[in-house]
């Protein structure tokens, strides 16, 4: 009954210690190999027969591909799509990872912090170090807007690289607060089917609001499942925008 | 007779079928108009997010150059010993950048390094 539980680390197998701290596949992790065999897995059955006119597999990763370069393509131009194979493992990742915390009593992976974080500054590490090899320090005109009266320059480029650091966090927090915080409500609201439940006839009456808000829950939290997963990978390409054409 | 038309009947009939011609140019002018018109409302409908996603991207953006604002000034005054001053002015640094944020997010802001530049 508490909502928080899902949430639980638990540990399946351990595999090691390494100086002190132990090596241990997760819930967490298992799922997350599970997203990578699903998407590698999918491709490869989906292309391993290609015909000109797709049948229904094909023509799904056939659109996914269409849109995550379309995505690239408007966002961080033609030179973006070097990066293409980035942005769709993270879009691939992130949705196959949302699309099983539907199902009910999986794991939701991109509830924790720590996980989109590390994808976030995995994001933010590729903008900085592409940004300074290819740019230079030309990179650096990031932070300094042009048209900016001398006096006030540098509390504007203090901000506006306090404005940069503070990305992964936003890109990162973004992510997890609403995967967490709408399977918190669906386990709420679907609590108090089986509180009001417990009551009797008039219980059963009463149950039947939270069972029609948990249905319109679950329909709201597979359009967030997806939307999450493409402003995740939609933000990767602005930002990667920047790390190629750095203050036209 | 009946195949021999006068040339009256003969320049009413092509008078006709221009017209008709027209009708037809001006009502598939009007349908295709309204196809564009109804994807371009799709498209727009389409990257619209809900309200909620907005407040959370907006929310977010702010809330994230305040933490890493109070973060730099904590660390830095932990390590320099300089409390409170280094957590006073990062924070209002980071007050600063988390409203950047915000507006870029809005699009009230040109994006970072996309400033048109005055001439």
């Amino acid at each position: 009954m508490d909502p928080i539980h899902q949430f639980n680390i638990s540990k399946i197998y351990i595999l090691g210690h390494i100086g002190g701290y132990e090596i241990s596949i997760t819930n967490s992790a298992l799922f997350m190999f599970a997203a990578v065999f699903v998407i590698i897995g999918g491709m490869l059955a989906a292309t391993v027969r290609q015909s000109l006119v797709p049948g229904r597999a094909q023509a799904v990763v056939e659109t996914t591909y269409e849109f995550v370069a379309g995505m690239v393509r408007q966002s961080a131009g033609e030179a973006g799509m070097k990066f293409f194979p980035l942005v769709f493992t993270l879009f691939s990742f992130i949705l196959v990872l949302n699309m099983f915390a539907m199902i009910p009593g999986l794991f939701a992976v991109t509830s924790h912090i720590v996980v989109t974080v590390f994808l976030a500054l995995v994001v933010f590490l590729t903008v900085v170090i592409y940004g300074f090899w290819h740019n230079g320090l030309r990179f650096l005109k990031l932070f300094v807007p042009s048209g900016v009266p001398v006096y006030i320059l540098p509390l504007i480029v203090a901000i506006e690289i306090m404005s940069f650091f503070s990305r992964p966090i936003s890109h990162s927090v973004r992510l997890f607060a609403n995967i967490l915080a709408g399977h918190i409500t669906l386990k709420v609201f679907a609590g108090f089917v089986v509180l009001l439940g417990g009551l009797g006839i008039a219980g059963w009456i009463g149950a039947l609001l939270p069972l029609a808000l948990t249905v319109a829950l679950t329909a709201l939290e597979l359009l967030v499942a997806f939307l999450q997963a493409y402003v995740f990978a939609i933000l990767t390409c602005i930002y990667l925008n920047d790390a190629i054409h750095p203050g036209h | 007779m009946a195949d021999r038309r006068s040339p009256d009947d003969e320049a009413a009939l092509s008078a006709r079928l221009k017209q008709l011609g027209e009708r037809i140019h001006e009502a598939g002018a009007k349908r295709r108009h309204e196809a564009e018109e109804l994807r371009e409302e799709e498209t727009r409908r389409q990257d619209e997010p809900t309200n909620l996603a907005i407040a959370l991207r907006l929310s977010s953006e702010f809330v994230a150059g305040v933490l890493l604002g109070g973060l730099i000034g904590w660390l830095i005054d932990h390590f320099a010993g300089t409390s409170p001053w280094g957590l006073i002015v990062f924070l209002l640094l980071g007050f600063g950048a988390g409203t950047l944020n915000t507006m870029r997010a809005a699009g009230l802001v040109a994006q970072q390094g996309t400033a048109e530049k005055k001439d």
